[in-house]
């Protein structure tokens, strides 16, 4: 059992990353990359499109930690469903084709200065809590099946009360952007 | 998989987000820094649910939960911006600022906003 863990151990180090980790380094700084720009880029549209490639990227990171049926259920609603209603938002509000100017607004710097301190906390923290920690990614964690058998036998009542919040929204965002009638 | 990896992605792509929120003056474009958030909460479920090996996936279970919140913010904050949009001509949000507290300014900067629509 020793001699099992101690092979273990000499397969895993900062050092000697396994390919499924370069991958997800690789797609990792592909995903912060497309971040970076969706909340930097002075083009409104490239921002919405930047956040199709964050969001696609992290159903492979998805996809690399096993969890495939998350990984389609992202490209399904956030790629396919959120972004698309974002885009309707821009258009509907008249946003400019083009760079424009103003759409950072004058306290960048002071949310830069609170971002980069979130950042340092928070990696310095997670770097220090977790580093001895791996993840078997021997058995697949997250397929369908094994979904669907917990959802429906384990979550059955926070998914009934999801679909209640769902047709609560439904109902008020078309009460929100109905328009009235005008008085005569 | 080391779980450093996982958690450090989603502790940048969360302050990330959080500078969007901060920075950014059009609405639309702030719902989307929210969204990058949600997705970093998201990872962090997905990875350790994954690394703790949980029966019952919690994790994943709750991140499904959050993706379908996500939605529901998303369709009804659009609403908001748009209803905002139709009547004060803007979808800037440092110029909505009549429910501020005591800020004089606020109120010069809305009725600026609506000279220019009509």
């Amino acid at each position: 059992m020793n001699l099992a863990v101690t092979a273990l151990d000499s397969t895993r180090g900062f050092l000697s990353p396994s390919g499924a980790e370069i991958v997800f380094v690789l797609v990792g700084l592909a995903v912060l990359g497309a971040a970076l720009l969706t909340v930097t880029t002075k083009q409104l549209v490239h921002a919405a499109l930047w956040l199709v490639v964050a969001l696609g990227g992290l159903a492979i990171e998805y996809l690399l930690l096993t969890a495939e049926f998350i990984a389609w259920v992202q490209v399904l609603i956030y790629v396919g469903a959120v972004v698309v209603l974002v885009l309707f938002g821009l258009m509907l509000t008249r946003a400019p084709i083009g760079v424009s100017p103003d759409a950072d607004s004058g306290n960048r710097w002071i949310a830069l200065g609170v971002a980069l301190a979130a950042a340092a906390t928070l990696v310095t923290l997670v770097v220090d809590a977790f580093r001895s920690t791996w993840i078997d990614l021997g058995t697949v964690a997250g397929s369908t099946k094994a979904n669907g058998v917990t959802l429906f036998r384990y979550w059955v009542l926070p998914f009934e009360a999801l679909s209640v919040l769902l047709l609560a929204a439904l109902v008020g965002a078309i009460v929100l952007s109905r328009r009235e009638k005008k008085e005569p | 998989m080391h779980l450093v990896f996982p958690a450090v992605l989603a502790a940048l792509l969360f302050c990330v987000g959080l500078y969007g929120v901060l920075a950014r003056r059009n609405a639309v474009l702030m719902l989307m820094s929210v969204e990058l958030m949600l997705n970093a909460v998201n990872l962090n479920l997905v990875a350790f649910d994954v690394w703790l090996r949980d029966t019952l996936h919690a994790g994943q279970a709750l991140t499904l939960f959050t993706i379908t919140v996500a939605a529901a913010e998303i369709g009804l904050g659009l609403a908001i911006v748009l209803l905002i949009f139709r009547n004060r001509g803007t979808a800037d949000i440092d110029r909505v600022g009549r429910l501020a507290d005591g800020d004089e300014k606020a109120g010069v900067d809305e009725t600026e906003a609506e000279t220019t629509v009509g």
